[in-house]
């Protein structure tokens, strides 16, 4: 029995077993290779929430849309000169690190918020923030609250997986307040049971408050967001670690969107812009220097981007902002020259 | 060899293969963590959890640990389930005796419930019951007074019970009812879907394991003179308990899996609390394995006693 085991044979079926097993736990990591296999494949593949209107969500065409979705987009753009070539992966947020970890997206641009522990101890990088958001809180006006104050011995409504519970959490104890969650893994009951009465006030980031008093809300005067932000939620496109050649491309075409509103390139202008005597925006659209191949892209990367999806501005106003039904300040979002706190780093 | 000698070998071959692989795996896992540099283990488990729970059996704070947080839930899941299992066994027998029994009336309603009950996917009735319940009962401060200081409202069932404060009785005060004990709509509806979905299994076991009875058996009790009540509770229903015992255990056992269903609906369960820690710590493999072993132990823990009971009903049988 023992030589049966410790037979080449043995071994080798054995060595097959196991290697099968774990191909399904992780396939193995190449270092610099996400770019590679992005082309040869002929397509990004995006890990988007399952539908969060203005940030993530298909429409009735079954078209995606929203501000993540433009982000891949434009990334797509600049590496694959074409927008469209991105595979759409819906996840949940219990799946999402999971699926970018294992190689089954090559970015996460999923509404998630940059922490240290995430950053630290999940093997990703965050590749700047696309929105600056805010956990706040609505009630019904009737109740009568006027601030999350108030909200002592109240229960509140909540999605699970999220960082959601944990400020909301911190946030009542600081204030010596106690409240009680009643966490739900789907969005769909947890709004459904905030709306029925179930919960006193109903928690996520502010900018989804926004959307489910609008949208969702049987009757939107109904309820009220209160001032109160409890959280800083920066939230931004993901990658793994291990591959910054990849990571530098995510980056910096974040900047790009940042830097073609601060330099006034918009998707309709890219073209005729590039004739301007701005040495910026000459370098920007790879007139003059080359500022694509120091990212294993070409020059018009950047360009192509911009025509894609338009600049930062473009994006947020066309998702989230006044040309959306969600109408969303700029506030934080604006650029930091126009009260704001977006800064792109410079693209020289 | 004798050949059970060679069984035997072959089995601890076998298993020695299994634990072989599985050690490969949790290794090679771990090393793939590693080079990611995604951190794993299980320390976080002696970490401030963070988050607070809206109802638990065990007393809980987000100053305790998560792995007190992963008790509470546990404790949670059976606070739904072992109350489940008692009820789920009343109601199917019961219902199960309408199914048989001579009343028209009661036979047609208890079929009727048995056809909507089973056919329906439980989660889909929990959802409907619990928002039959959150959508249809007043709010807290219009709750409806059942006697004293018992109230049913949106935020539950109070009832007078020993808090803090010795013996409570619960009173309307500022977003709710306040003190004694509350059942949850979350808890109401989960006890309530499991309760009705198991039941209607184990009343259409019953029925099964009462018609799959030889006829002879209860007209040959009939022939010595007894009344059919005498002849059914007597004859009839021992032997027929016998034959369904094993599927009626292994529903009840179903009832504790399908607890893991609470999230759904709000109720924080094991599942709850382990999604929760999950996105807190980002320890995917870890808080699953948790939850797969605590349904292990436990399905294994319910499988010895169902044999044990197995075991107990046939004794005497083959004298």
């Amino acid at each position: 029995m023992y030589r049966l085991l410790t037979s080449p044979r043995a071994r080798a079926r054995i060595g097959a077993l196991a290697l099968a097993a774990l191909a399904c736990v992780a396939a193995p990591a190449h270092a610099g290779k996400t770019l590679d296999g992005i082309k040869s494949r002929g397509q990004l593949a995006c890990g988007v929430s399952t539908g969060v209107i203005g940030f993530a969500a298909a429409d009735s065409q079954g078209q995606w849309r929203g501000l993540d979705v433009d982000v891949c987009r434009a990334i797509a753009a600049a590496v694959l000169g074409d927008a469209s070539k991105v595979r759409w992966v819906p996840l949940s947020a219990q799946q999402r690190f999971t699926a970018l970890q294992s190689g089954e997206v090559d970015i996460l641009s999923r509404n998630t918020t940059w922490s240290l522990t995430r950053d630290a101890a999940l093997g990703l990088h965050f590749a700047g923030v696309t929105y600056y958001d805010g956990q706040g809180f609505m009630v019904a006006k009737k109740s009568k609250v006027s601030s999350a104050k108030q909200l002592k011995n109240a229960e509140i409504c909540v999605q699970s997986g999220t960082t959601t519970e944990k400020n909301m959490s911190d946030y009542f104890r600081a204030q010596g307040v106690k409240v009680k969650p009643v966490v739900f893994d789907k969005f769909e009951p947890s709004i459904k049971a905030f709306f029925s009465g179930r919960c006193q006030a109903y928690t996520t980031d502010a900018s989804a408050l926004a959307f489910i008093r609008a949208k969702e809300a049987p009757n939107p005067d109904d309820y009220t967001v209160l001032p109160e932000i409890i959280s800083k939620e920066p939230l931004a496109p993901a990658v793994r670690r291990g591959d910054d050649e990849w990571f530098a491309i995510v980056k910096w075409t974040v900047n790009a969107l940042i830097e073609a509103e601060e330099l006034g390139i918009t998707q309709a202008r890219v073209d005729g812009l590039k004739a301007s005597p701005d040495p910026a925006i000459q370098r920007f659209l790879g007139v003059g220097e080359d500022l694509g191949k120091s990212l294993g892209l070409d020059r018009d990367w950047a360009a192509r981007a911009v025509k894609a999806v338009g600049n930062y501005g473009e994006i947020f106003n066309r998702n989230v902002g006044a040309d959306s039904p969600l109408k969303l300040p700029r506030g934080l979002n604006a650029l930091w020259n126009k009260g704001g706190i977006l800064y792109a780093q410079p693209l020289r | 060899m004798a050949p059970r000698h060679t069984a035997r070998l072959a089995q601890a071959l076998i298993l020695a293969v299994f634990l072989g692989l599985a050690a490969l795996l949790a290794t090679t896992t771990a090393e793939h963590l590693a080079q990611r540099g995604i951190r794993s283990g299980f320390d976080f488990l002696l970490e401030p959890a963070g988050f607070a729970l809206g109802e638990s059996l065990l007393a809980f704070e987000p100053e305790d640990t998560t792995l007190r947080a992963f008790a509470a839930g546990l404790a949670n899941t059976l606070r739904v389930a072992l109350p489940g299992v008692v009820l789920a066994l009343t109601v199917g027998i019961l219902t199960g005796f309408a199914r048989m029994g001579d009343n028209p009336l009661l036979r047609g309603l208890a079929s009727g419930a048995i056809d909507a009950f089973r056919n329906v996917p439980l989660l889909l009735q929990l959802l409907a019951w619990y928002f039959i319940l959150t959508d249809l009962l007043p709010a807290a401060d219009a709750a409806l007074r059942l006697g004293p200081g018992v109230y049913l409202s949106k935020s539950g069932l109070a009832l007078p019970w020993w808090g803090e404060q010795g013996f409570e009785t619960p009173e309307i005060a500022g977003f709710g009812i306040e003190g004694g004990a509350r059942l949850t709509p979350e808890y109401l509806a989960m006890l309530l879907g499991l309760v009705l979905y198991s039941a209607a299994y184990i009343a259409e076991t019953l029925r099964g394991a009462v018609e799959a009875l030889p006829p002879g058996q209860r007209l040959a009790a009939l022939a010595m003179g007894m009344t059919p009540r005498q002849a059914f509770l007597l004859v009839v229903l021992p032997q027929a308990w016998r034959a369904a015992l094993p599927p009626v255990t292994s529903q009840l056992l179903n009832l504790f899996k399908n607890a893991s269903l609470a999230v759904a609906i709000g109720y924080p369960d094991l599942v709850s609390v382990a999604g929760t820690s999950l996105n807190q710590t980002g320890r995917a493999i870890e808080c699953l394995s948790i939850v797969i072993a605590v349904y292990l132990l436990l399905s294994l823990a319910a499988a010895a006693l169902s044999r044990h009971l197995e075991a107990r009903s046939l004794r005497g049988s083959h004298e």
